[in-house]
């Protein structure tokens, strides 16, 4: 009961301290607020409503640019001289425009036997037989197309040419390396791609005796996501 | 040589198969990450709005002038912009339907309050005033191949600092160079445009084990060059470039070493 009574107390005690403050927000709600009216002419004839209206400034959210590709890829390498082998990498490529793009590289595959070291039987010419490359290239959209599948299914498609230099490690030597091919981006969505490309790289060696120019023919398959 | 000393770097080939190794392991779960949640999330998702001012916004199947129009956005209606990818837009309509406008077409819409949308488009404006540049440039140093890549940062459209890292693959001997260099064009605003160059660095030799059993080196290195930044097209560029090396050896008579490179940039 005495806790009611201090209650109605306080109500009482915070709504008077509310009217009589002259809070501009509360005055008018207990009509103890000044009644002025404003002097009649003293805004612009024509103008009876001042417009407060403010301009509706909105965040807008950032458009998502998706010119970066990144994937891995993996497939058969034929080392000229040393049989063929599984190669597999990673692939980085920024689309500068519609039709042109550049590509970074890095690939790794492992040197078979030689005939020789085939038919002598013990005879080794390499220990390390481990074969990296990195490239740097540059690629043009040559073909952009579409392939149907079936009736409803529609997929981006594009053959592209691509050419480049880098080095490859090889023999226990680094070797400058000339690269160049084709390849087919099939786009399963607008951010995930497939990827089969076909490489020649060119390098001089002169391991087994002397200098020439050998070609390590690459057909890899890859996948790649748009970033 | 006995025991590694600190300043040979690692050997590469081990050096790349750690490095692929974990790219192995990580591009998966890179894959997943970049696309499952963005599927999941697409309805979450809060995309740019604009309104079609032109008469009509034309739908390509794909990001490209060949890819066929199959449908057409009306004026006044709103679209979603759900990607750019370099000038193509992918947008979706109210209805869902999905497809890919041009720049030429977005730079005719209007966003919420009434006011055109300034989509950034690369012109030879920003050949001269952009930023940011990176590069790939090839050619000759002192009778040996050398492949080089660079990044670079405009202080003003005159003054620029770049980062290059180079790998030099001769004959009898390879190595690698790194050098910072402090580039000044003339007339930036030139197609084609003349700069000159002066910077120093460090190049490290490896002689050829085969030919002869010498020491791998490191050394300093200061240059100075001239070379020509060509527009091409877009956010392309030509560059082609000359520089005089001096290596500053330990021996008593410093090295002067040419080089010729041409390559492609691209700014942003």
């Amino acid at each position: 009961m005495e806790s009611r009574i201090r209650v109605l107390f306080l109500v009482t005690a915070v709504s008077a301290t509310i009217a009589l403050s002259g809070c501009a927000a509360t005055r008018d709600l207990f009509g103890l607020g000044p009644r002025e009216a404003p002097p009649p002419g003293a805004e612009a004839p024509g103008q009876v409503i001042e417009p407060e209206v403010e301009r509706r400034r909105i965040k807008e959210p950032a458009i998502d640019r998706e010119d970066f590709e990144l994937g891995a890829f993996a497939g058969i390498m034929s080392i000229e001289d040393f049989g063929s082998d599984v190669v597999y990498g990673a692939r980085l490529a920024y689309h500068v425009t519609e039709g042109f793009f550049v590509e970074a590289a890095v690939g790794q595959s492992e040197a078979g036997e030689t005939s020789f070291e085939v038919l002598s039987g013990g005879a080794r010419l390499l220990d390390d037989r481990k074969l990296t490359y990195y490239n740097l290239s540059l690629g043009y959209n040559i073909l952009p197309g579409e392939v149907f599948i079936g009736e409803g299914r529609a997929f981006n498609t594009n053959l592209y040419l691509i050419a480049g230099l880098g080095s490859t490690r090889f023999a226990d030597d680094d070797r400058f390396t000339v690269n160049f091919g084709a390849g087919y981006r099939f786009l399963l969505t607008d951010t995930l791609a497939l990827h089969l490309d076909f490489r020649d790289h060119l390098y001089d060696i002169d391991l087994l005796g002397e200098e020439k120019t050998v070609h390590n023919l690459e057909a890899t398959l890859g996948i790649t996501v748009f970033f | 040589m006995s025991a590694p000393s600190t300043t040979t770097i690692p050997s590469p080939s081990r050096n790349k198969s750690g490095w692929l190794a974990c790219l192995a392991v990580l591009l998966p779960v890179l894959l997943l990450q970049a696309y499952l949640p963005g599927q999941v999330l697409a309805a979450e998702r809060q995309y740019r709005k604009v309104s079609v001012a032109d008469p009509y916004l034309e739908m390509h199947t794909g990001p490209g002038r060949g890819y066929p129009v199959f449908h057409v956005v009306d004026r006044g209606e709103n679209v979603e912009i759900i990607m750019r990818r370099t000038d193509w837009f992918l947008l979706r309509t109210a209805k869902g339907d999905e497809g890919w406008v041009d720049l030429g077409q977005m730079e005719l819409t209007l966003q919420p309050d009434g006011s055109a949308v300034d989509f950034s488009r690369a012109t030879r404006e920003d050949f001269t005033n952009a930023r940011w540049e990176a590069g790939v440039l090839a050619g000759d140093f002192g009778g040996a191949n050398i492949v080089s890549v660079y990044g670079s940062y405009s202080l003003n459209p005159h003054v620029a600092v770049e980062l290059w890292g180079s790998q030099i693959l001769g004959n009898f001997s390879n190595g690698w160079t790194a050098s910072l260099n402090v580039v000044h064009e003339t007339w930036p605003d030139w197609r084609v445009s003349p700069f000159f160059t002066l910077g120093a660095g460090y190049i490290h030799t490896e002689p050829k084990s085969t030919i002869v059993q010498g020491e791998d080196r490191g050394d300093q290195i200061g240059h100075a060059g001239a070379g020509l930044r060509i527009y091409a097209t877009r956010r392309f560029l030509l560059r082609a470039e000359y520089k005089s090396y001096v290596v500053f050896t330990s021996r008593d008579d410093n090295e002067e070493v040419e080089e010729w490179k041409v390559g492609f940039a691209f700014f942003f």
